[in-house]
């Protein structure tokens, strides 16, 4: 969808009562299927501590490389730790990343937003060209750059995770406060002397944070994406921490004989990843159709 | 058509030099001296000062700045630290094969995604748009990175049909495309479902236009409109959206250039990163960046070539 | 003789708030070399109408009644796809009212004018000979060389003037023109008019011209028909409905033309009112809501009553004289 079609937006939806905004996600087949993935996998993180009987980082080398079994529900690794176990706390640190980095990225992204949009004209040019210089990085190239030079670490994570997202949400909250900013009633404040700061927070802001959380929802699961990549190629989660990308670094040196440790260490990314997928595009469809496209 | 293209071109090459800009900002904010990260922690403080002097960060932060830039407009991205060899050859030696890479993935992506947008259009609402549909948006969620490594665990290790290392035999066609199918599905799967689906979008939203009803109501056979004279106008979107996928398709080739043990850009990156060989990560970054958004420009001017009607706009 | 006989036709459209009865009982001819005029307000069924008898009707759309009879008696609501398309561009072209968007913006001029003649045998030069010699004939300079060029290459009326053009190269029987100069200006309008009724009578076939422009309708018609939400109200010759119009709604579009206010307005008058939802029509007299001498008897459907021969109109007070002209 191009920037012109935006512009010509009727203020955008507000989203309502979570009840009914749950009843609503359940009446679509890939909504309801996505909602219930995205429970499991929260539900899973959240009592790790509970579900499994194995601490995830404990070594014991007389369990290396077995199979799944009601004993080891998804096996064992090289170091003879449980996967299960693994598997759900690495959810934990999943989940925490992608919403602190989310949350991050939507922060640093209003903000400039808001600042190109009203600012004067030069600003909003020159942070529009800072925005396409910082996209036309390949994410992981950028990503490999910023680690070289700072070493694997969950801020190195963060920080890839809001260089990239940002200009994203940067240019859809500029386009809408440009649109905002002649609409009537920001006029008519801003003719009652109202400050910039009133008319971003009372009129701008309100119409601007409904599509942008939706956008943010679908962009969790990238998000989980980056952070298992990362640490897939050794450069996030540092050892011997769990994480799913991590999992799968252990598991693809013995593929050939294992098959079961890289299993356990995609299965979750998969599940997590359709189900944010087809929640949020459920979400989309349903309070704001007009973004359709700009996924 | 001319002076569309110079101006596209022009506006190309102020990215780039923002994203030169960038990423020196970057490297020289960052904590930790590139020379002392080179030489590892057992330098002396003499041989960090002398490789310092070397690679010029001795001098004030804005002629280190200008000596990149110029250096790098004349191809010249330094050497690398310990061969002496020169970083851009070292990069160019490996651009073929991700070059291959990616030239596979856009296959996969065009020869599946448009004949299943145009399907699911044609077919709007039912049970072939649905199910590709559901499946658009899946591989579209899935990282490539997953895919990579199971269809490797899938295809190579289990089944055996196809090889799971390498590039295949130098000279080898038959080998290097056998080697070249399952890291390029990899990189490629993902753009498959979005190019159905932008393929479909803009399909349904041509067979509204009024030309259409045009071409009807001249007696043109069904296919002939839908095939023809709606298709050549849905596919353009898909021309700028692979321009814009080229980046994400770069970063997905790491990863299936890594665990497909491929030769490529994304390899040298890593293999660079874990001797800490600085200059070939800047100096890759900086060539991939720019490939970028020289085929951004150039998906531009295609589509000015075939709609005549962008050209007129960008005037 | 008559080239298109429309009887008792009723279109249906199946929308989320209802059946839309979006025609009811439409009666309508095309005498052999006549232009037939249709006005109407928008939303009063005259793009329905155009695509009933193209066959090119929505998906949620049905001809619930009435046939649509063609030259020697087909009927084109009842005939299958392809003996449809086989008479469209053929037998019956169309010129639509969107000049800049009805030419595909992607083929060139001379390669869409090629393809509409798929079913001629000659040669692709023998066929650009052709496409040539139409545009010569609609008056497009150079027609040689533009041959080449793109929808977005030509101004608005040119690109009208090459739709009149792909529409005339078949020579068809009928030519539907949907309000072709609607979106052109004055002057334009003015040498679209004379264009079309120029070739009219070169190539000798009828026309059904569409529009809300009551002065065009005057000039070009010999005969008109007047559309009020889904259904022909009054029709007659173009002198018997501009000088003896029967029906209250023709009397009040007539009034409120600003080219026939006799005196200067201060402002246009208009009909008060709204078209009923097509939904839920009215039953008896569609007009009644709007209409100032409705009384009981409008509930019930009113009869076509004819006037004088070919002059009909669909009211129960064809005889009572009414005072639009003074609240105009």
């Amino acid at each position: 969808m191009s920037e012109q079609a935006l512009i010509e937006q009727r203020p955008l939806t507000r989203l309502g009562g979570l009840g009914r905004v749950l009843r609503r996600i359940m009446r679509e087949p890939l909504g309801a299927l996505g909602l219930s993935l995205v429970v499991f996998v929260v539900f899973m993180a959240l009592f790790a501590d509970l579900l499994s009987s194995y601490a995830p980082t404990k070594l014991s080398p007389a369990d290396r490389f077995q199979p799944a079994s009601w004993l080891h529900l998804l096996g064992t690794d090289h170091l003879g730790r449980d996967l299960f176990s693994r598997v759900l706390h690495g959810g934990r640190i999943a989940l925490a990343i992608a919403l602190g980095a989310t949350g991050a990225s939507l922060v640093i992204g209003i903000v400039l937003g808001l600042v190109a949009g009203y600012g004067p004209r030069w600003l909003d040019n020159l942070m529009l060209l800072l925005f396409d210089a910082l996209k036309s990085f390949p994410t992981v190239m950028l990503a490999l750059t910023l680690v070289t030079l700072t070493g694997p670490s969950l801020t190195a994570v963060v920080v890839v995770v809001v260089l990239v997202s940002v200009p994203g949400y940067a240019r859809i909250i500029r386009t809408q406060t440009l649109v905002l900013k002649s609409a009537e009633h920001v006029m008519a404040a801003r003719s009652m002397g109202a400050s910039t700061t009133r008319i971003l927070a009372v009129h701008i802001m309100p119409n601007v944070i409904g599509p942008i959380l939706i956008l943010a929802s679908m962009d969790i699961p990238v998000v989980v994406a980056i952070e298992a990549g990362l640490s897939f190629l050794g450069l996030g989660v540092r050892p011997p921490m769990p994480s799913w990308g991590s999992i799968l670094n252990d598991g693809f040196a013995n593929i050939r004989d294992s098959y079961w440790i890289v299993v356990a260490g995609g299965l979750p990314i998969v599940l997590t990843t359709l189900g944010f997928t087809f929640l949020g595009e459920t979400l989309r469809d349903v309070f704001d159709p007009r973004l359709r496209g700009r996924g | 058509m001319l002076r569309y293209a110079l101006k596209r071109l022009g506006l190309g090459i102020v990215i780039v030099s923002v994203a030169m800009m960038m990423l020196f900002a970057m490297v020289y904010v960052i904590p930790g001296d590139p020379a002392s990260v080179a030489l590892g922690p057992r330098a002396t403080p003499q041989m960090i000062e002398a490789l310092r002097a070397r690679m010029g960060l001795d001098q004030p932060i804005w002629m280190q700045f200008l000596k990149f830039y110029t250096s790098a407009v004349r191809g010249d991205l330094g050497t690398e630290v310990l061969s002496g060899r020169q970083v851009l050859d070292v990069v160019f030696e490996q651009i073929p094969f991700t070059l291959a890479l990616i030239a596979g993935a856009i296959s996969w992506s065009v020869l599946l995604g448009i004949p299943l947008g145009c399907i699911a259009a044609v077919r709007r609402g039912g049970f072939v748009d649905r199910v590709v549909g559901i499946l658009s948006v899946a591989v579209i969620a899935l990282p490539s990175f997953v895919i990579a490594i199971y269809s490797l665990l899938i295809f190579a290790v289990a089944l055996r049909w196809l090889p799971a290392i390498g590039a295949g035999e130098p000279g080898n066609l038959k080998s290097q495309l056998s080697a070249l199918i399952l890291p390029s599905l990899a990189v490629g799967l993902g753009w498959v479902g979005y190019i159905a689906r932008m393929v479909r979008a803009s399909m349904l939203e041509t067979l509204e236009a009024s030309h259409i009803r045009t071409a009807r109501a001249f007696g043109l056979t069904d296919t002939r409109i839908t095939y023809s004279y709606a298709l050549r106008i849905a596919i353009l979107p898909t021309i700028t959206l692979l321009g814009v996928g080229i980046g994400h398709m770069l970063s997905s080739s790491v990863f299936a250039e890594i665990v497909f043990a491929r030769p490529g850009i994304g390899k040298l990156v890593y293999e660079a990163i874990s001797v800490r060989n600085y200059p070939i990560v800047t100096g890759a970054v900086l060539v991939t960046t720019v490939f970028f958004v020289v085929v951004n420009v150039l998906a531009d001017i295609v589509i000015g070539a075939l709609d005549p009607r962008v050209r007129a706009s960008f005037d | 003789m008559t080239v298109l006989d429309v009887r008792d036709l009723s279109v249906d459209f199946a929308t989320e708030g209802g059946t839309l009865q979006a025609l009811k009982k439409v009666e309508l001819t095309v005498p052999k070399n006549r232009i037939v005029g249709v006005v109407g307000e928008s939303g009063c069924g005259k793009s329905t109408l155009i695509n009933a008898i193209l066959g090119l009707l929505a998906d949620n759309g049905s001809v619930t009644s009435g046939r649509i009879l063609f030259e020697q008696g087909q009927d084109l609501a009842h005939l299958d796809g392809a003996a449809m398309r086989a008479l469209r561009g053929r037998k019956i072209a169309t010129v639509f009212q969107d000049p800049m968007g009805a030419l595909n913006p992607v083929l060139s001029v001379g390669r869409q004018m090629r393809d509409i003649q798929y079913r001629s045998s000659v040669s692709r030069k023998e066929k650009d000979a052709r496409s040539v010699a139409m545009l010569r004939k609609v008056r497009i300079p150079d027609p040689e060389k533009r041959l080449s060029q793109f929808p977005h290459e030509f101004s608005g009326g040119m690109k009208q003037r090459i739709a009149i053009a792909m529409a005339l190269m078949m020579e068809p029987s009928l030519l539907i023109a949907d309000e072709p100069t609607t979106a052109l200006d004055a002057t334009l309008e003015v040498t679209i008019i004379e264009l079309l009724k120029e070739l009219q009578q070169q190539i000798g076939c009828s026309v059904l011209f569409i529009s809300h422009h009551l002065g065009v309708i005057a000039e070009l018609c010999d005969e008109m028909i007047v559309m009020y939400a889904g259904e022909v109200v009054e029709r007659g010759t173009t002198r018997d409905i501009f000088h003896n119009a029967r029906h209250p709604y023709t009397r009040k579009l007539l009034a409120c033309d600003p080219a026939r206010l006799s005196h200067r307005a201060a402002r246009l008058p208009t009909i008060p009112g709204t078209l009923p939802d097509l939904r839920r029509r009215p039953t008896g007299c569609v007009f009644k809501t709007r209409c100032e001498i409705a009384d009981g008897v409008c509930s019930s459907m009113p009869p076509d009553t004819v006037i004088a021969e070919g002059h009909v109109a669909r009211c129960w007070h064809t005889s009572e004289a009414l005072t639009v002209e003074a609240t105009a």
